[in-house]
Order: structure tokens, then sequence, then C-alpha cells
């Protein structure tokens, strides 16, 4: 369904500065991924019986995976609301979610305890249709997999235009993959659906520890409408950290028009919180200025603030405030999922939690490592929007500031 | 064109999953049923009768392998010293002392929900209830997630966090030990002060409902775990608010019933993921159709 040349890649050398860093902070990650698989969880972990579940579950997978909506929120906007004009966004997006749900697989391994037992996953007779871990579990491995056959056309893209064996096979599954992809596109919406819902359903089992503030039988739904504006942000996010480290022109259209949409997703989202909070009579508690409350309120505030922002058409056409509000909405909508899954989550009697040093440093390097391969692919496939087919305005503004950026970043040219 | 599309599409993806959401918490709201069983094989610990020997703790951890647990203070490793219920301590004898005059031991371990979470959050069938109700473990399936840990609304599932190879460890009524060779666990078989016994649910709930009768200033008008968390097979008596014996103030719904009722909602049938498959899915293909006749006339 593509235009062969709406994405180009990006033509430079891939050992960068940015590059070897973002390679040591993976290694440094990954050794301490080896001593957690040695001495086990309790070494590197300040886990507890208390707090089963640390920032690997709160940040990799629950937030993580959020974060990486973009692929499912482009889908909805291109393919279901028919917004063709968007389409260039699309392969990043893909991208970023394809390496943020791989990786947040991987963050579950590292978690798992017994994760050589994890075959039973795939035996039938071991399905435990009550839990919602399962359903989570079985939907995210699959949709990692449309992720992958969703980007497989750049790969086939890149391969089909050398000259050897593998480019007549990739030349002729290219134009059938194209003609089923629209089955997997719609799987690529359905998944996520069910499994970001269930994300938020799978505190729910948590009566009395999570806090009430955020447990309510609506958690389902607002962790669906969370991931889909979380998801628009990091796609203005993504775009905008790419053209300015690559020092590409800024795809201000699109990206206004995705903010466009964030508020009204937004005011939905705070709608049925706040409803539900009134409803179920804890408004005074989220008020109240305890622990709770104020972790509710930034994660309230940082939402509330971005959106209102967006409303503003100035900021919507600056690269600049579209970064910055971008971030207010993913600071926001990411605590909200934080606070649900750890920070809000208190099973009483004197447990703590506060994460160790070799857990961020895990973490850390899990996300150096999507970004790593993030830098890698666009240099190796055709991913980043070419510009041709896009009807971007490019102000003087724009112009102006792109080159004031792009003189800060000359090292990454080197 | 556009418009229409998309009102279509939000139209009917956003009523189905409105739709199911509402359902789902009204059902939540709706229906509160009874799991527990009478002839559920049950434990009745007596809190006033209670010596704080510990012979409980020592012949649970004898008969079920349990290493002993070296306490901070205890240097030649002389004494068994947990603190509190972990993986090498299924039962614990803790004392709550509020004066002089007012304490009071209590016994923990597994409270054998009659609806257990543990086992509603379980993706692999490794937390398992059996006929008579005694929530067990299975090791073999167990992926090691830990969900039962974030499910149970009294902490109980404990993991072995300092082993490269960990299992979880919890009370199973002593299933494969002292139950199948004595008839009774073994802390209940030990017990000099007949503290807990053992015997079935609805025999146990009358002999503690007679003795607060037949002494009402010895206890507290309540039995917790007869309705706490839609009712535990393990039942208690004590003269001190449960709260303050370490006991969280529960509903009397199972927490897995509240997050079933949801998930049954939603995926009831398969019906709802597969409507909004179809849904979407046409949608989508009007719209590619749409698009190959704007890109037809804009050739032409």
């Amino acid at each position: 369904m593509a235009h062969e040349n709406e994405f180009v890649t990006i033509d430079r050398k891939i050992i960068t500065r940015p590059f070897l860093f973002l390679l040591t902070v993976t290694i440094i990650g990954f050794v301490f991924i080896a001593i957690r698989y040695v001495k086990g969880i309790g070494a590197v972990s300040n886990l507890s019986d208390g707090y089963p579940w640390g920032i690997w579950i709160a940040y990799d997978v629950a937030t993580g995976t959020a974060i990486a909506c973009g692929g499912y929120a482009m889908a909805i906007l291109i393919y279901i609301t028919n917004k063709w004009k968007y389409h260039s966004l699309i392969r990043s997006a893909l991208l970023t979610s394809l390496f943020g749900y791989g990786l947040a697989g991987l963050s579950v391994t590292i978690d798992l305890g017994r994760y050589w037992n994890l075959y039973n996953l795939f035996i039938p007779s071991r399905w435990q249709f009550n839990s919602v871990m399962f359903e989570v579990a079985m939907c995210v491995m699959a949709y990692t997999l449309v992720l992958f056959i969703e980007f497989l056309p750049a790969i086939l893209e890149k391969i089909k235009g050398k000259d050897n064996r593998l480019s007549k096979l990739a030349a002729y599954i290219y134009p059938k993959l194209n003609n089923i992809l629209i089955f997997f596109i719609v799987l690529g919406i359905t998944l996520p659906t069910m499994h970001q819902s269930s994300l938020g359903s799978m505190m729910t089992i948590a009566t009395h520890k999570l806090h009430p503030i955020w447990h309510t039988g609506f958690l389902p739904l607002l962790f669906l409408i969370n991931c889909i504006y979380l998801g628009f942000a990091a796609v203005i996010f993504e775009s905008i950290l790419s053209s300015f480290g690559f020092n590409r022109k800024y795809e201000v259209n699109e990206l206004s028009g995705l903010a466009n949409i964030i508020p009204w997703l937004t005011v939905v989202w705070v709608s049925i919180r706040i409803g539900d909070l009134i409803y179920r009579k804890e408004i005074s508690d989220a008020f109240s200025g305890d622990f709770y409350s104020v972790m509710f309120l930034i994660e309230f505030l940082l939402i509330f603030i971005g959106s209102i922002m967006l409303l503003n058409e100035k900021i919507r056409k600056s690269p600049r405030w579209l970064f910055i509000t971008a971030c207010l909405i993913l600071f926001g909508g990411g605590l909200y999922r934080m606070n649900v899954y750890i920070i809000g989550f208190n099973p009483g009697y004197g447990w703590r939690y506060f994460p160790s040093f070799s857990e961020f440093m895990i973490t850390l390097g899990i996300v150096a490592f999507e970004v790593l391969l993030y830098l890698i692919f666009v240099k190796m496939f055709p991913v980043l929007p070419s510009g041709h087919n896009t009807e971007v305005i490019v102000t003087e503004e724009v112009l102006e500031k792109s080159e004031k950026m792009a003189g800060r970043l000359e090292w990454q040219e080197r | 064109m556009k418009k229409k599309s998309r009102r279509e599409f939000l139209k009917t993806t956003a009523g189905l999953i409105a739709g199911t959401t509402v359902a789902s918490v009204v059902n939540v709201e709706a229906s509160e049923k009874n799991y527990t069983k009478d002839d559920a094989y049950s434990m009745l610990y007596d809190a006033t009768l209670c010596v704080g020997c510990k012979a409980c703790v020592s012949a649970c951890k004898k008969t079920n392998g349990l290493p002993p647990v070296k306490g901070d203070f205890d240097k030649d490793g002389l004494w068994d010293a947990p603190k509190d219920l972990d993986s090498k301590t299924r039962t614990i004898i803790k004392l709550y002392k509020e004066n002089e005059d007012n304490w009071s031991y209590v016994k923990q371990q597994c409270m054998h929900c009659a609806k257990p979470s543990c086992v509603s959050a379980c993706p692999v069938k490794a937390m398992k209830q059996d006929e008579n109700g005694v929530t067990f473990y299975n090791p073999d399936v167990c992926i090691g997630c830990r969900y039962c840990q974030v499910a149970c609304p009294f902490n109980i599932p404990k993991f072995e966090w300092e082993k490269t190879f960990p299992k979880i460890v919890k009370c199973d009524m002593c299933k494969f030990t002292s139950l199948k060779s004595k008839g009774e666990p073994a802390c209940t078989e030990v017990c000099p002060a007949k503290a807990v016994i053992f015997g079935k649910r609805k025999e146990l709930l009358a002999i503690a409902k007679r003795r607060i009768k037949e002494n009402p200033d010895n206890y507290i008008n309540h039995i917790y775990g007869e309705h706490e968390a839609g009712g535990t097979n393990v039942i208690y008596l004590a003269a001190a608010q449960f709260e303050k014996l370490g006991f969280p103030k529960l509903d009397n719904e199972s927490p897995a019933t509240f997050t079933e009722n949801i998930q049954h909602t939603v995926y009831k049938g398969f019906v709802a993921p597969v409507a909004l498959y179809a849904t979407l899915f046409f949608v989508a293909v009007k719209n590619r159709e749409k698009r190959e006749k704007d890109n037809e006339r804009g050739d032409n």
C-alpha cells in the first residue's frame, strides 16, 4: 500500500559518538542482567515479598509499552479515521513500537523468576483464562509479531533493491505482503486495544493494596485512552528528536495535526478520572495533600497543562513547544501508570520499595538498547519520511530554528 | 465521505468499548456469589487459647523440610528466628502487645480463601485450589511472574529472592505431607493448647460461634474469615481487634471476583474482540477503496 519513495534511508555513518555512548550503557545494563541470571533476582534488586513488582514491570512493561503505542495510535488515525496525510510517519512509529514491545518482552524474561517454565504459556491445557496476566502475555507476544510483520515491508524494500538471490525472494514477497498487510494492520489495532486495557485490569485484583485514588473498575478504559494519547505524544517526541538529531526538516504540519488530537483524548480521560473519583467519593482523598494526593496532582497537572498548551495553535506550530508539551504529556501519562503499578501500591505493614542501582542500570540499559537499535535501523532501512509526498510548510521560524539546532549538533555528523 | 467514515468508526468502536466497560462495571456491582463450601478443609485459630509455644512453627518446618531463618542478633546461628512469613517460614506466631495487660498471640499462614485471588491471577495454573478447598502450588509449571503475590490480599505467597532458581512458598495445609499421611496439618496436630484445630468449615464455624456465645466477654464478636475476601477456610477468634493483630480490613467479596467480572464481561465468548476486529477491518477496507478511487480521479 505504501508508495515506495515515501520513506528514505538515512545515509549516515552508523558508528557515531551517541552510538558509542548508548552502546556503553547497553553493555553495562547487560552485565547486570548477567549477574541477575547467575545470582538471582534478590542479588540485583530491592524487590521484596511486599513489592514483588518494581520498575522492570512498572516502567519497562506497563509504561514502556504505552509509550510504544505510537504504532497503534497512528494506525487508528491512518487506517480507521482515514487520515492518509499522516502515513509518512507510520514507519518510524512502528519501529519505535516494535522495539518498545520487544524490549518490554526482554524485561519480562529478566523479571520472571522461573523463566525456563515459560513454555507452559504455549500449552493449551495450562491456560488459565481468568488470569489477566495470561491475556496480556499472549496479546503482547502476538502484537510484537504483528509489529514485525507490519514493519517487514521496509526491510523488503531495502533487500529487493540489491542484486543477490535474497533480493529476488524479497521482490517476490513484497507485493504479496502488501496485499494482505491490511489483515495484520487491523490485528495491530485490535490486539493493543485488548492488552492495553488489560494492563489496567491487571491491578484491579489488588483491591485494597492499590490506593483508592487509582483503584477503580474503570482502570481498563483509563489505560486504553491513556495509551492512545501517550502514543501520539511519543510520535511527536520521536519525530522531533530524530529531525533534530539527523538535522532534517521538522514534520511540523503532521505533528501539529497529531497534537491537535491529544487534548480531545485527555479531556475524555480526565472527565472519566474525575467523574469516577467523585462517584466513589474519593475526590477529597485526591486533594488531601498527602503523598498519594501529591503524586496524583503531579500526574494530573502535567497532563492538564500539556493539554491546555496544545489547544494553542502557535504552540502546535513550533517544534520546540511541541516537544515540550509532548514531554509533559509523556511524563504525566507515564506517571499515571507508575502510580498504578508501584507508587500507589501499598501492601501494608512497613514494606518499602525504591529501585536499586542495578535495577536502574538494567532498565537504562534496555532503554539505551532500544534507542541504539532505532539509530541503526533508520540508517539501514527506509523508515523516516522522505518528504516527497507530504505538503510540509516550512516556515521561516522553523528553518531558522533547525539551522540553529543543526549548528549545535555538528558533532553528530562526524 | 471522510466525515462519514469517521462517524461510523466513532459510533461502532467507541460504542463497543464504552458498552463493554459500563457493562463490566455494572456487573461488578451486581454480582456477589458465595464460593464458600461447608465441607472444605478448615482451620480455626483461637488467639485466646494460644500459649505462644511455637510448636506449630517448628512442626511445620520439620514436616515440610523448611530451613531455619537466622536472626540479626544471632551470630552463632542457634535460633530459628523469622521476623515474618518468608520463603522458609510457612506459618509464624507473632505477639501483639498494646500494654502489659492487653496482648495477644496471633498465628499467620495462608488463609485458604474460598475464592483465592492467587489462583485467579496465575496465568499457568501453578496456583490451584483442590476439591477440599486447599490452595496449593505447583513449581513445575510456575513461571515466577509473582502476580499471585500482587493479588493476595494477605501477602501470603513468598518468593525465594536469594536463589538463582527460585520458587514460591506458601502453606498448603500439608497437602503432600502431614495431611496425606496423618489426616491433618502438622500445626493442628502438635498444638498442645488446641488453639488451632482442623476440621470441616461448617463445623469449625459452629464451634467458633458457640465459643463467642458461651464466653462473650472473652472475645470480640467477630469471626475473621467468615466473610472476609469472600470467606476463607482458615478462620480466627480473638480478644483484640483484628486490624491490630495485623489483618487487613477487607470487603466481603473476593478481589478475584472484581477482576474476573471485568474480564469475563469484556471477553465473554471472545465476541467483543472478534466484533472489534470485524468492524475495524470493514472500516479499513472501505477507507482503502475510497483512497484508491480518489487516487484514480487524481490521475485522470
